[in-house]
């Protein structure tokens, strides 16, 4: 694979055939593609130990599925490292799913006005889901109290110490 | 006289082949007197050496001439006979009839992918164009013209050994789902031809190569579904052959 770019020779890509045959996409030079697809296979192993240890530390530690409550939630958000943890999770499941759900309208839509109209909604509901999803992660409230003023049931033991 | 010429039973003949009969259910598409592909089913008495191309050759040179399909070597090299035999992709002349499942009928389709025009034949330009825009040619320097054969190792031949081995039969696309979609992949038999140049050290334009399929419809389109390198005839590592060119463009701009 000795490389040199600059080689004149009557091929395809000079220009030498028929139009009719041209391939219907343009040619992109960018490198977009390859990125998308590096990102997939980067991202996935990430998700995979990401996810299972969040599912293991909610579900199988402690009380198990039946310590799952509001404090649960609460008590792991007062915490940089839950906090770092889910907002990867969260920014690496959007885009890896955002890409992968753009692929699969890529292969079943026709119609381009059907390709753009679901590829508008899935950008949108990505958007809203990660903007809302990072708001929440650093503007969380751990210690909030009723109407009365007292803590909310079940709110992490820390609050009580205030 | 008491010995006659006359043929005896077949079955008793020491070395008879076996014979057995077999439903053929063939995929038609006759334009010019139907608008729609609908099925014929002819059942024939085939022998234990005859494959489905001769199953093919039997309806019709005996029983209806205007069943139309390519074959020209009838032995596995041109890679004329390319079609969907029960639902998988084969060439007709290298499946014997007694490997497959008789008790059912055998289905015979088109390729898939690929616009029909008649029964079995199909437009095959769009396959060829992108061969074609990978440029299955030496690329050498010109201002470099060798004086005599151009050498190379035995090792730097075995690097791209596997996919000398393509009869372009296309297979291997239009067993591709992603093919399937929209025909705008490269597809896997582009890619394994750039392959055989990209790997070849008397080639220099695999930087060219890398840059054609390093496009929305070249390699990346891959999804590893593995069914190019179960349909290759000649059994080419295909999905193993996209995989070090999708490293090689990775290689090159990272
Ligand atoms: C658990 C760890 C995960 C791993 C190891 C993983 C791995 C992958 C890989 C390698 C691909 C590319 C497939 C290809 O191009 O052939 C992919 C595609 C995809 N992933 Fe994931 N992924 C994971 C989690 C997720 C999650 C959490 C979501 C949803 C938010 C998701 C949604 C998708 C979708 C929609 C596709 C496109 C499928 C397709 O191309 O047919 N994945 N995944
Ligand atoms: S790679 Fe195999 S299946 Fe594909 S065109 Fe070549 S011989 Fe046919
Ligand atoms: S007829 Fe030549 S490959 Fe089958």
């Amino acid at each position: 694979m000795t490389t040199q770019q600059q080689i004149n020779i009557a091929a395809p890509r000079s220009g030498d055939i028929d139009p009719k045959y041209i391939r219907q996409s343009a040619s992109s030079s960018s490198n977009w593609e390859m990125f998308k697809w590096l990102f997939m296979r980067i991202s996935g192993p990430i998700l995979l130990v990401l996810i299972f240890t969040h599912l293991f530390t909610n579900l199988m530690l402690g009380d198990g599925v039946h310590g799952l409550n509001f404090g649960l939630v609460a008590g792991k958000w007062a915490s940089p490292l839950w906090q770092i943890w889910d907002l990867v999770m969260l920014w690496l499941a959007m885009i890896h799913g955002t890409i992968g759900v753009a692929t699969i309208i890529d292969d079943y839509t026709k119609k381009d006005r059907t390709r753009v109209a679901f590829k508008v909604a899935l950008y949108l509901a990505s958007i809203t889901i990660v903007v809302l999803g990072t708001l929440v992660i650093f503007t969380f409230e751990p210690c909030m109290t009723d109407a009365a003023g007292n803590l909310l049931d079940n709110s992490p033991s820390f609050c009580f110490n205030q | 006289m008491t010995t006659t010429l006359e043929p005896t039973n077949n079955t008793e003949e020491v070395g008879a082949v076996e014979s057995f009969t077999v439903t053929m259910q063939v995929r038609r598409y006759q334009p010019e007197f139907h608008e729609e592909a609908y099925w014929d089913t002819w059942t024939i008495e085939m022998y234990g050496t005859d494959r489905v191309l001769d199953a093919l050759h039997k309806i019709k040179w005996e029983i209806d001439g205007t069943l139309t399909f390519r074959r020209s070597c009838a032995h596995g090299i041109c890679g004329s006979d390319a079609m969907r035999i029960n639902g998988v992709n084969r060439l007709a002349c290298k499946v014997l009839l007694k490997d497959l499942d008789l008790s059912k009928p055998v289905t015979v389709e088109p390729i898939k992918g690929l616009p029909v025009e008649k029964d079995m034949i199909v437009d095959m330009e769009p396959f060829f164009q992108s061969y074609r825009e990978i440029m299955p040619f030496l690329i050498a320097d010109e201002s470099r013209e060798p004086t005599r054969e151009r050498l190379q190792s035995a090792e730097a031949r075995e690097r791209f050994d596997d996919t000398t081995k393509c009869i372009l039969c296309a297979a291997c696309t239009s067993s591709c789902p992603v093919f399937w979609t929209d025909g705008q992949y490269f597809g896997p038999a582009a890619i394994v031809n750039a392959h055989r140049f990209i790997f070849d050290d008397r080639d220099e334009g695999g930087d060219m190569r890398l840059e054609v399929l390093n496009d929305k419809e070249g390699v990346w389109r891959c999804r590893t579904t593995f069914n190019c390198t179960e349909a290759c005839p000649r059994g080419i590592q295909v999905t193993k052959a996209i995989a070090e060119v999708k490293q090689a463009i990775l290689a090159r701009n990272i």
